[in-house]
């Protein structure tokens, strides 16, 4: 699977973020080792959303930091992040919906091209080139993730499962090492889910590590190598499924105290 | 019937003019929600420079093509800088405040600009001159200038290469990738920022080009004729739809129309009593008629207020 010694891929060391006076996170520490899937479970407010928000730049944290490939961040842009390899997509989708479904993974590839003001406006061979490679590399994307409509339909018309997919291919245009996704099965039915599954062990088998927040209990514990669990902003876990499945301070966070 | 055609195509060259116009105040709303109330006088810098370098090549004795294409250049390139610094000095730092602050530094760059120009420049009309052959032809017993067909034209050249590279080029999808949603945008590698200039570059580049044809077709340049200028640009931005690229171009040549036939066809249609010097207020009465009966534009999509 991955190996142990190599340095982790992504490494946390201590982050805290505050809003004000409610803690988001507080010392969070973990690590995600290269062609890993890597779970993030926790109750609602748990502080998993906000996580990935600091990893893609979205949110500046307060203290720690975080190291990505080697380098480390304690404060970034997030064009500099999606540079850097790290490629998300969100809970609530947020596709370009007026925009075709090829044009939304077009942007994606936005980073790993080059075309400026002058190249679009001459239109030289170098641009023509990249622009035809770049459409080539969409359509490619758009069969990958498994969506079969024309490439030119509009995003918002596509069926709630696709724009995930699309979300995800959008993600994966940009070339990431590291594919952070926000409960990508969140509204999705058992067949939808089983075949994202599928997609997504597909795309780990081709090299890409993932960090996945869901709900989805079976899901996490059919697809991830390992599992941490926040709650109130704290990693109170982090194991193996079948471990994190029996794990007291888990089952308390989720059933609360007194019931377990 | 001949004053038909005539208005027709009065209307036609100054709805080229303001379409032009109005693109730059759409694109940038597209992408900011922002009205920059400045573009109009982007559009009068855009004249008088272009007057000023035609006064200094003119004088070198360079043949007038040569010495129109080169202060068009010049125009077009001063007010790209100027784009570029009225975004980084009055809204940038403002983005994330209150929508009423922009608005109103807005304002004041609109007053800077004017005041600047008319200290440079001075409160009188100058004489634009006449570079392009003054012929003119007749098309069924109406009148039509070389000058204006080069407006047309220019102008329709100019729109459709702007089309293209918004909808055909990477510059362009990223463009409405920021505005569709910025955040999405930015986690693709889009550098907002850089996105933001470009857009108020191009709009401005616009400007330069319309106030050059406002000023050729009209023989004159003035300090204060960006701001009805550009008002009734950013009406014809409101009819078509403000945001939308097409809703410009079709809201620009649609009140040139409106105008040019209010003027022409006014005074006979009220028995006397409102005569061609009304056509000012047609636009605003336009206006008000778009934001009452179709707030979102002939073109604009009915959208909720941005979060």
């Amino acid at each position: 699977m991955s190996d142990i010694k190599a340095p982790p891929l992504l490494q946390l060391s201590a982050v805290g973020k505050h809003f004000g006076g409610l803690a988001a996170l507080t010392d969070v520490s973990l690590h995600i080792r290269h062609g890993e899937i890597y779970g993030l479970i926790g109750p609602n407010g748990a502080g998993k959303t906000t996580l990935f928000n600091i990893l893609t730049g979205l949110y500046q944290l307060d203290s720690g930091s975080f190291t990505f490939d080697g380098h480390s961040y304690n404060c970034c842009k997030p064009h500099l992040l999606a540079k850097a390899g790290i490629a998300r997509t969100f809970q609530n989708i947020r596709l370009f919906a007026n925009m075709s479904a090829l044009e939304n993974i077009m942007v994606g590839r936005h980073l790993r091209t080059r075309t400026g003001v002058w190249g679009a406006l001459t239109r030289n061979t170098a641009a023509r080139a990249e622009e035809r490679e770049t459409e080539q590399r969409a359509h490619e994307l758009l069969r990958y993730v498994g969506i079969h409509r024309p490439a030119h339909t509009l995003a918002k018309n596509l069926s709630y499962g696709e724009q995930r997919r699309l979300e995800i291919a959008r993600a994966l245009a940009t070339d990431p090492t590291l594919l952070a996704l926000d409960e990508p099965a969140a509204g999705m039915n058992a067949t939808e889910t089983e075949s994202l599954k599928a997609l997504l062990q597909t795309i780990r088998d081709h090299g890409i590590t993932i960090l996945l927040i869901e709900h989805d209990v079976k899901l996490i514990m059919g697809l991830c190598d390992r599992v941490a669990v926040l709650n109130y902003g704290k990693k109170i876990a982090e194991d193996q499924p079948e471990a994190i499945r029996n794990n007291p301070a888990v089952i308390e966070a989720y059933l609360g105290g007194s019931h377990a | 019937m001949d004053i038909l055609l005539q208005q027709i195509i009065n209307g036609l060259v100054q709805g080229s003019v303001y379409a032009l116009v109005a693109l730059g105040y759409t694109m940038v709303y597209g992408i900011l929600g922002l009205i920059n109330f400045a573009h109009g006088e982007v559009v009068m810098v855009g004249a008088m420079i272009a007057l000023a370098a035609i006064q200094v090549l003119l004088a070198a004795a360079l043949s007038p093509l040569l010495v129109l294409l080169l202060s068009v250049l010049l125009a077009v390139a001063v007010c790209m800088a100027l784009g570029y610094s009225i975004e980084r000095i009055a809204y940038r730092p403002l983005r994330h405040a209150p929508r009423l602050a922009p608005l109103i530094t807005a304002i004041g760059v609109s007053f800077v600009l004017q005041n600047l120009a008319m200290i440079i420049w001075g409160r009188e009309y100058h004489s634009f001159p006449q570079l392009l052959p003054n012929a003119s032809h007749h098309i069924g017993g109406a009148i039509i200038t070389e000058v204006q067909i080069t407006i047309v034209l220019i102008a329709i050249l100019v729109m459709t290469g702007l089309m293209l590279l918004v909808h055909r080029t990477r510059l362009g999808r990223a463009m409405r990738a920021v505005a569709e949603n910025q955040t999405s945008a930015s986690l693709m590698g889009v550098n907002i920022n850089k996105v933001i200039s470009t857009t108020f570059m191009l709009g401005s580049a616009l400007a330069a080009i319309a106030g050059i044809m406002v000023s050729a077709n009209y023989g004159v340049v003035h300090y204060y004729m960006g701001f009805m200028l550009g008002l009734k640009a950013f009406t014809a931005a409101v009819l078509g739809g403000i945001g939308n690229l097409r809703g410009a171009m079709l809201g620009g040549v649609l009140l040139g129309l409106i105008e040019s036939l209010g003027a022409g066809y006014m005074g006979a249609l009220t028995g006397g009593i409102l005569g061609s010097h009304y056509q000012d207020a047609l636009a605003f009465v336009v206006l008000i008629a778009v934001l009452v009966f179709r707030p979102s534009g002939l073109l604009g999509e009915r959208v909720s207020e941005r979060a």
